[in-house]
């Protein structure tokens, strides 16, 4: 249908294709600037309050954010080491 | 010949850097080294030179590297206003989307609540692509970057023309539609109220029939 198109003079342009990845590139984009001093901030402060009871290793504190059309999905992934007393665990969770 | 970084580093004083135009009167320029690694710049030293310009010009053009490094970053930092100069590429676009960013939030006005006035100039344009729907069209542009539009500057030879004698398009054939685009971009970044036009080129009998003996 396209290749008609284009034959019989109807050429599509191909802005429309560099408005759509346009728009696509800065929502994620502008999403993103306003994003990291935030995920940073939560990740900080859940480290904190976390590591207040558990002995965890800084780099094992993930925290996500899954931008969807119509919500979000906050991902907040802590790998808690095996030596911690059982007591706390049951605290933790 | 002395530079922007040795004038930074404390090398040279001001008035050693500066060169001045030779065709413009009124026109003085301060060269950025071309040989030198540009780390050497720092923010203060960028501030220093900018405070003193203040004392002794009217206006200061501080050109920018392309693109959103450091480079552009420090050319910003002590800005009053920004012309943000753009092409109908998404590559271009996007880079101008973080730089609008960055101006809102990077600069020492921003840092301080107040505003760097912008202003967006799309250079390379051509009207009858937008037209036919395969180039971006100004609106396009201007409904992705939200920014005040300064000028439209046509795709045009006379600009790589004008490069490769080393002159600005606008003394090197003043008539030429790029020439007038600027021109006109000028005068409103002055505050006179001009039309939003794409500039054409004026083509007379003889142009046309040369340039189809030539082609």
């Amino acid at each position: 249908m396209m290749n008609l198109m284009r034959l019989f003079g109807g050429r599509a342009g191909s802005a429309p294709v560099a408005r759509e990845r346009l728009q696509i590139l800065l929502a994620h984009e502008r999403g993103r600037n306003g994003g990291p001093d935030l995920l940073e901030v939560l990740r900080s402060e859940i480290l904190g309050v976390v590591s207040k009871h558990i002995d965890l290793d800084p780099d094992k504190v993930v925290v996500k954010m899954d931008r969807g059309k119509f919500v979000s999905m906050l991902e907040v992934d802590i790998e808690v080491p095996n030596g911690v007393q059982r007591s706390m665990m049951v605290a933790a969770t | 010949m002395f530079d922007l970084i040795n004038v930074v580093q404390g090398v040279a004083k001001l008035p050693q850097a500066l060169i001045r135009d030779k065709r413009l009167e009124n026109l003085w320029l301060l060269p950025a080294s071309q040989t030198r690694d540009k780390d050497a710049l720092t923010e203060e030293g960028i501030n220093r030179v900018i405070a003193d310009l203040r004392t002794k010009f009217d206006w200061i053009l501080c050109d920018s590297p392309a693109g959103i490094e450091r480079g552009a970053t420090l050319a910003m930092r002590y800005a009053d206003e920004a012309i943000i100069v753009t092409n109908p590429e998404v590559s271009s676009v996007r880079d101008s989307d973080r730089i609008i960013g960055m101006l809102d939030s990077k600069t020492v006005r921003a840092e301080r609540g107040e505003r760097v006035e912008k202003h967006l100039l799309v250079t390379r344009y051509d009207a009858a692509r937008a037209a036919r729907g395969e180039m971006l069209s100004i609106d396009d542009i201007l409904e992705i970057l939200a920014t005040p539009l300064l000028g439209i500057v046509p795709e045009s030879q006379d600009v790589l023309k004008a490069s490769n004698v080393g002159s600005p398009v606008t003394l090197n054939n003043a008539n030429s539609a790029p020439a007038r685009a600027y021109i006109d971009a000028v005068r409103r970044l002055m505050g006179e109220t001009i039309a939003m036009t794409v500039p054409v080129e004026r083509k007379g009998l003889m142009d046309r029939l040369l340039r189809r003996r030539a082609a």
